[in-house]
């Protein structure tokens, strides 16, 4: 029997939960808010994975840079290489908002999309 | 010639542009918008990060995204705004009823409006006086938390490779991993404080996940570098938050951010001679978020500093909706509560700080109102425990309660007047440790 700790980060209430995990490896969640909690901490425990939010570079943009975000969330151990590969590109103004930046970011079958809107100048 | 506005709203952050929103809606379409910025959206627009809207739209989006759901409204509808102009004077008009707003644009222009009621949305800044208590000469390489979001989230530049941070405000903690993300080392943050004054998934998230340290009770005790930061020495403190004399320790570095909280900005509404909370350092208001001048609204971060930007936008609705009541209304009373009218003052004791709203007048709320509070210490199992001048209306049993985490109750109008008008509504914590 296997006792852990965690904080749900889905949203700002950020229940403490306390997961017993029996010589099975079955799961018991408890502490959590709302089943979103339980979903959470299974799925920390098994296949950590966030949203990555950056910028890439715009050109002829009203700002240098566009910010984007990955359009679902992508295994933890990926963020750095999806960070690196957004360094090395650069986007055309405009940008709208929901537009695709790169696809199939780092080999995690989920696209890279802009969280804003830049204008041409 | 002063031009001539029924609803006046200063500030396009997410606060303004609800408010505007909702103003217009409750069909006041006479209404402006006046922003300083190049753009709608306030700070959400260097907020690059996720975990925003989760309440109001049910899903997660990022600074930037969640602010252009309310430009789109406020393009659909028309509502008229303005863009690189600055409030800079507010002032009454003789008979107390007009608000005279003086604007000025880039070019230097400047235009009066008359105003029948204003809604404040100026959002906050973040302290940076103060928040580091050494005295002398101030290297480069040191700035608010926040300034260095705009660099590196709107100008895509970098203020610094080595990195402290003081303060585990929020705005502090995200850009532990966003400066880490691009390259930088966080050495680690540093909080003067037992606890931290952002959110705990933000710790989680923004911390843990990069192996970066906090360290709690922690602060700067000495700045090193002329022209350049070159490092900063960091001492433990005791419960008096004195620094410990033997723990300082020397830690290299050529950026020091600073996350040590917001201050609502409320300057032109000190003009105005709104009455402000001790505590926020925000307007003091009663149930129609209206301060104690009449026909004068607040909301956002100008009125109490919000972690959660659905709760702005939750408030600034109801501001812009009240603020349309009462052009409607056409009748100006006192925000504090007519000569006969009965109010009932909100009081925040045993370890609640502070409440918005702090007055209510029981003819003027609806069945069910929100208030919003922050209590002065971590306290785990305890109740919130709410009375009408001394009977208990409600109690709340809370697993954890931290000052960084804003909390809310709804009141009942029924509950709090079933037996008369109260004077007193309290608002208290119960059952602490051991008790
Ligand atoms: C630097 C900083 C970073 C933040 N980062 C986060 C974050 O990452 N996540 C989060 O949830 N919350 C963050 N916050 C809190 C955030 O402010 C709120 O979530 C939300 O943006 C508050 O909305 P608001 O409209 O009240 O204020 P703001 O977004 O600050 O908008 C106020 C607007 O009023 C305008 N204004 C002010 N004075 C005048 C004047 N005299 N004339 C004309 N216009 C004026 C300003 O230009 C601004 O656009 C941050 C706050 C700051 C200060
Ligand atoms: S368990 Fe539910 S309520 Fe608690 S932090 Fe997670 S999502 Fe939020």
């Amino acid at each position: 029997m296997e006792h852990k700790e965690l904080i749900c980060i889905n949203c700002p209430m950020g229940c403490m939960l306390s997961v017993d995990i029996d010589d099975n490896g079955e799961m018991t969640v408890t502490g959590n808010n709302c089943p979103r909690g339980d979903v959470y901490a299974r799925k920390e425990l098994t296949n950590p994975t966030r949203i990555v939010t950056s910028i890439v570079k715009v050109t002829n943009g009203e700002l240098p840079v566009v910010s984007v975000k990955t359009k679902e969330d992508i295994p933890k151990d990926k963020i750095d290489a999806i960070i690196d590969e957004l360094k090395d590109i650069s986007v055309e103004a405009p940008v709208l908002i929901g537009e695709t930046i790169l696809k199939d970011v780092a080999g995690t079958g989920v696209d890279v999309i802009a969280t804003k809107n830049i204008g041409r100048v | 010639m002063n031009k001539h506005v029924s609803i006046l709203v200063i500030g396009g952050g997410p606060a303004g542009l609800a408010a505007g929103v909702s103003a217009y809606k409750a069909g006041i379409k006479d209404v402006l918008i006046i922003e300083r910025d190049v753009r709608l959206g306030g700070i959400l627009n260097q907020c690059i990060h996720n975990g925003f809207g989760l309440h109001t739209f049910k899903e997660e989006l990022t600074g930037p995204e969640y602010a252009a759901r309310y430009i789109s409204q406020v393009e659909e509808l028309g509502v008229p705004y303005r863009l690189a102009t600055i409030v800079t004077d507010l002032q009454l008009s003789d008979d107390g009823h007009t608000k005279i707003v003086t604007t000025m644009d880039e070019q230097g222009g400047l235009t009066v409006y008359e105003a029948d009621a204003v809604i404040l949305a100026m959002g906050c800044r973040e302290r940076a006086r103060g928040a580091l208590n050494i005295p002398g000469e101030r290297p480069a390489g040191i700035y608010t938390a926040g300034t260095a979001q705009y660099f590196v989230n709107l100008e895509g530049r970098m203020p610094g490779r080595e990195v402290v941070i003081l303060g585990s405000g929020d705005i502090g903690l995200i850009m532990a991993r966003r400066m880490t993300l691009e390259g930088a080392h966080v050495k680690l943050v540093a909080e003067l404080q037992p606890y931290s004054g952002g959110l705990k998934r933000n710790i989680v998230q923004c911390l843990d996940d990069y192996g970066i340290p906090l360290m709690l009770s922690h602060t700067v005790v000495k700045i090193h570098g002329d022209k350049r930061l070159t490092g900063v020495t960091i001492a433990e403190v005791d419960d008096k938050l004195s620094p410990i004399p033997g723990s300082e320790k020397f830690y290299e570095c050529d950026t020091l951010l600073l996350s040590c909280g917001l201050l609502p900005e409320n300057e032109l509404s000190g003009q105005l001679g709104v009455n402000l909370s001790p505590v926020t350092f925000g307007a003091v208001v009663n149930e129609s978020l209206e301060t104690s001048v009449p026909g004068v609204f607040s909301c956002g971060n100008v009125l109490h500093v919000h972690d959660l930007v659905d709760y702005v936008s939750e408030e600034a609705t109801a501001a812009g909706k009240h603020a349309a009541e009462y052009i409607q209304s056409g009748i100006v009373e006192s925000a504090e509560g007519g000569s006969d009218e009965k109010v009932t003052r909100v009081i925040t004791d045993g370890g609640v700080r502070y409440s918005v709203p702090s007055l209510l007048r029981a003819d003027h709320m609806a069945d069910l109102t929100t208030i919003r509070f922050r209590v002065g210490a971590v306290y785990k199992d305890v109740d919130v425990v709410t009375y009408a001048d001394g009977r208990e209306l409600a109690r709340l049993h809370k697993r954890v309660m931290a000052p960084g985490e804003m909390e809310q109750l709804i009141l009942r109008k029924s509950d709090l007047i079933s037996e008369g008008v109260p004077s007193e509504y309290r608002i208290t914590i119960e059952n602490k440790a051991g008790q």
